[in-house]
């Protein structure tokens, strides 16, 4: 008997591996944020940031915040060197203009369709949808971030959302904090899986169509 | 070189009246003209429209408040046309209760909305928005096998600028990410008001290095 943990760092860790040196990333806030502390020795990727940034570095020492630079989030961040500034129609040309390889947000419900919602809760919670929309419809490969479970139990994975969309069909890789799935022809792809959880395990709990590839594997490292 | 008039914040807030479209700039607080904002908001006018990023900041618990939250609370909006306001419960609570309109746009096509009012342009095409609810009520056209909606402009009575450094000409260079919506509202409201943090004389700006050139600009604030 397998008990479900919800585990993000799990999450962020196996995204982490996903990239190469040289891709264009945006992480969204939140879960999506962290995968930047996990990034393989070796392995330079160039963060992108909606409000207007290439060359994301990390949080600035305490006492060293620039009012004037700050990420998607309003936190203080700094510029690596090379990094450099641009305006938001700028920021989102290169978005919407498939410069970004790879956009990591985090999940509502994502379906086996690919679409995503992970922007409004009607009459609960309406935060608007930032950059999230042009980002999705925009990168190159759309990863979404999520733990597998929501706390109720429920799959956050499911046949068809049933939340506002975010964006429709633009969803290509999803990784859960049971494994590491790819969106194709209306089905979720299980490519790994991550101990202790078993490919039965996972299919049993996925509200929707999930196939084991052949070549399905357990993840390991992580 | 022409040089443009240096007011005082009180002075500019005057250029604001009742029911006028508003362009702030900045991005959840970064970037915005708080002086002029601060002016804004105690002079008390009424019925604006607000084209802005987001609300800002209104966090009771630490008490931060950043950007236009101060006119939200005073209620001065009766419109915000924005990409976020999950950072200000004020603008989500007016939101639910029907005292001001909220017109969430995706941040990328209210960025470009801006610029086309701006730029001459009758409106643009963006894969932003299909199949959502952003779609609704929108022309949708098929260009080669993508689907677009059609997206119009957004252009404004006044704009609320802040930048690092202008010269006396008007000409501005923005800091870091406090660039953002700025340099695109500077193009597309009939009277353009930058609060700065510097001024120096005209001729000290390399121009290869200006952001947004000096006509688009009708007035300076200092910080």
């Amino acid at each position: 008997m397998i008990e479900y943990v919800e585990n993000k760092e799990i999450i962020a860790k196996r995204i982490a591996r996903i990239f190469k040196t040289g891709d264009v990333v945006n992480l969204g806030i939140g879960l999506p944020t962290l995968v930047a502390n996990y990034l393989p020795p070796g392995v330079t990727i160039i963060l992108q940031s909606e409000n207007g940034m290439m060359g994301l570095g990390p949080a600035p020492e305490k006492g060293k915040e620039d009012k004037d630079l700050t990420n998607a989030g309003a936190a203080p961040v700094t510029v690596l060197p090379g990094g450099c500034f641009f305006d938001s129609a700028t920021s989102f040309g290169i978005i919407r203009g498939g410069h970004v390889d790879y956009t990591v947000l985090g999940v509502l419900e994502v379906d086996q369709e690919g679409n995503l919602a992970n922007y409004k809760i009607p009459g609960k919670m309406v935060p608007g949808m930032g950059g999230a929309m042009d980002l999705v419809a925009g990168s190159r490969v759309v990863v979404g971030a999520t733990t597998h479970l929501e706390k109720s139990g429920a799959s956050k994975l499911k046949r068809r959302c049933k939340l506002p969309l975010t964006a429709a069909r633009e969803v290509n890789l999803v990784v859960t904090d049971v494994g590491y799935f790819e969106v194709m022809g209306d089905k979720f792809y299980l490519l790994e899986y991550f101990a202790p959880y078993t490919p039965e395990w996972i299919v049993e709990h996925t509200d929707a169509d999930v196939v084991v590839m052949s070549t399905c594997s357990c993840c390991e490292g992580l | 070189m022409i040089q443009k008039p240096v007011i005082a914040a009180a002075e500019a807030a005057k250029l604001v009246k009742d029911g006028m479209t508003v362009h702030v700039g900045g991005f959840l607080g970064c970037g915005s003209p708080d002086g002029v904002l601060a002016a804004l908001a105690a002079q008390g006018t009424k019925d604006l429209t607000l084209v802005c990023n987001d609300t800002a900041v209104l966090d009771q618990k630490s008490g931060r408040v950043t950007g236009v939250a101060p006119l939200v609370a005073k209620k001065q909006f009766k419109r915000m046309i924005v990409s976020h306001i999950g950072t200000n419960p004020e603008t989500q609570r007016q939101m639910n209760a029907g005292e001001s309109l909220v017109e969430l746009v995706p941040q990328g096509t209210l960025a470009e909305r801006v610029r086309a009012a701006g730029s001459g342009l009758g409106g643009f095409l963006t894969p932003t928005g299909v199949g959502t609810e952003v779609e609704e009520g929108k022309q949708k056209l098929t260009v080669g096998d993508r689907v677009y909606l059609l997206e119009l402009p957004l252009a404004g009575d006044v704009a609320l600028l802040k930048a690092k450094k202008a010269d006396k000409a008007g000409n501005l260079v923005y800091a870091k990410t406090a660039r953002n919506f700025n340099p695109l509202m500077a193009t597309a409201c009939t009277t353009v008001i930058a609060e700065v943090e510097e001024i120096v004389e005209i001729g000290q700006i390399d121009p290869d290095q200006v952001h947004t050139p000096s006509i688009f600009v009708d007035y300076l604030v200092k910080a």
